[in-house]
């Protein structure tokens, strides 16, 4: 059995599904942040079976839980300071995510346009729809 | 100060307004000559267009006022690599109003989005064109009395052609209209129109692959052209632009009262007999379309 040991400040992601601890990684552009990072693939889970963790020691507002909200909902955070869970945040469906993600369809005026935020705007919140502000081209999601 | 990206930007009442204010224009065109004296339409079209440009332009000399403008890409300066946020700024310091043609879906809205005119989307790729869709309003309005209560077919491109898009977004907004569309395997309506409009609003539609076998179903049928310009694969658009051609055989099977309406221009997907029918509106339509953009651009400048 792994053993990793407790943060004192920053933030775990728990419930991660099993194998996407590294797509949380690039997107929260963890490797951007001068700190201790641990990720933990495939851990036991009584819910989920197998699951990711990331263990994050650094502040904690430096997490963009909008970004987060938009990868996985389901994903528990919790805020850890003096080596204790002091907040657990509850994650929602961003209405509109900025500069996340890339708008693919090469019709798009994001493709020429010079320094255009990629805006993707939530159109149904029951199916996680979301599309390209300018072009409503649906995004795919692969997480 | 407004913009019109998409039909919807107006609600049904407003619209109704235009609409009403397109119809007095018509009956009495003399009262609105000269009321845009003064007044400076900028046409911006980065892409070829005759119709479009031609009747944004008739309408503001209509109206009395002044145009300027380029018609395609190569002649402004979007040749040397200007942005179109850069180009509407300027082109806000020269007119007062500003209609944007653009092969890039959502160009307008960013142009919308830095201008200190309004702006109107003149079509931004197979995305939207929320003139076309007025001008199809008011034609079914004026030649069928009402918003409603009808089934309409669309025919052709339903994947690439925005005037289609534009048209169900703006229809379905009224009560008691079915769709049935008519389009070949690789030209069905995209996914973001049955999902999010469609399905999400409860409205009835049918899909067919020929004309023949719905046709005799239709109030309203609206032909569009297999569009060149929005295939990447020449092949593959010759393979499918021949797909409909509605002839004096198939208007046979429609109604009495049944009217074909196309957003033009048409190529070979109207048999030119069709054109002495009756119920061929197409060319009204033109027409209609000067009046409902005449009623914009007053409504844009708030000139009333």
């Amino acid at each position: 059995m792994l053993n990793v040991g407790k943060i004192e400040q920053g933030f775990v992601l728990d419930h991660i599904k099993a194998g996407k601890s590294l797509s949380i990684y690039e997107y929260l552009q963890l490797d951007q942040l001068d700190c201790t990072v641990a990720i933990i693939k495939n851990a036991k889970s009584n819910k989920m079976g197998k699951k990711d963790i990331l263990k994050v020691e650094c502040d904690p507002s430096l997490i963009n839980l909008d970004i987060l909200g938009f990868i996985d909902h389901t994903i528990t955070v919790n805020v850890i300071k003096d080596g204790e869970i002091q907040e657990k945040k509850e994650l929602i469906l961003p209405k509109e995510v900025k500069n996340v993600i890339k708008c693919k369809n090469p019709r798009c005026i994001t493709s020429i346009e010079q320094e255009l935020p990629h805006i993707f705007k939530l159109t149904d919140d029951k199916k996680e729809v979301y599309r390209c502000k300018y072009c409503e081209e649906k995004y795919e999601k692969f997480y | 100060m407004r913009h019109l990206m998409s039909p919807l930007d107006f609600t049904t009442s407003e619209l109704e307004k235009l609409f009403d204010l397109a119809s007095e224009i018509e009956k009495n065109p003399k009262k609105f000559s000269t009321i845009c004296n003064g007044k400076i339409l900028a046409t911006c079209f980065y892409e070829p267009s005759t119709r479009t440009r031609l009747s944004f332009e008739s309408a503001m000399y209509h109206l009395g006022g002044n145009v300027l403008g380029f018609s395609d890409a190569a002649s402004s300066s979007a040749s040397k690599g200007e942005s179109v946020s850069d180009t509407i700024r300027m082109i806000s310091c020269y007119a007062d109003i500003c209609a944007i043609r653009h092969p890039k879906e959502g160009a307008p809205m960013v142009a919308s989005g830095k201008s200190s005119i309004p702006v109107i989307n003149a079509g931004d790729g197979g995305h939207q064109h929320p003139t076309q869709t007025l001008t199809d309003l008011l034609t079914i309005r004026s030649m069928k009395g009402r918003l409603s209560q009808f089934t309409i077919g669309l025919c052709g491109d339903l994947k690439f052609g925005r005037t289609v898009h534009s048209l169900i977004n703006a229809l379905i907004r009224y009560p008691d209209i079915q769709f049935i569309f008519i389009s070949p395997e690789e030209l069905k309506i995209p996914d973001y129109i049955r999902e999010d409009v469609l399905e999400k609003n409860n409205i009835p539609y049918k899909e067919f692959v020929r004309l023949e076998d719905c046709i005799g179903d239709l109030d309203l049928l609206y032909m569009t052209r297999v569009q060149r310009e929005r295939f990447f694969n020449e092949e593959e658009y010759i393979r499918l632009k021949d797909f409909y051609i509605l002839d004096k055989n198939k208007m046979a099977l429609a109604k009495k009262d049944m009217l074909v309406l196309h957003p033009l221009p048409r190529v070979n997907e109207i048999s030119v007999e069709v054109d002495d029918d009756a119920r061929a509106v197409y060319f009204k339509q033109v027409q209609y379309g000067v009046y409902v953009r005449m009623a914009l651009i007053l409504t844009l400048l708030e000139l009333l």
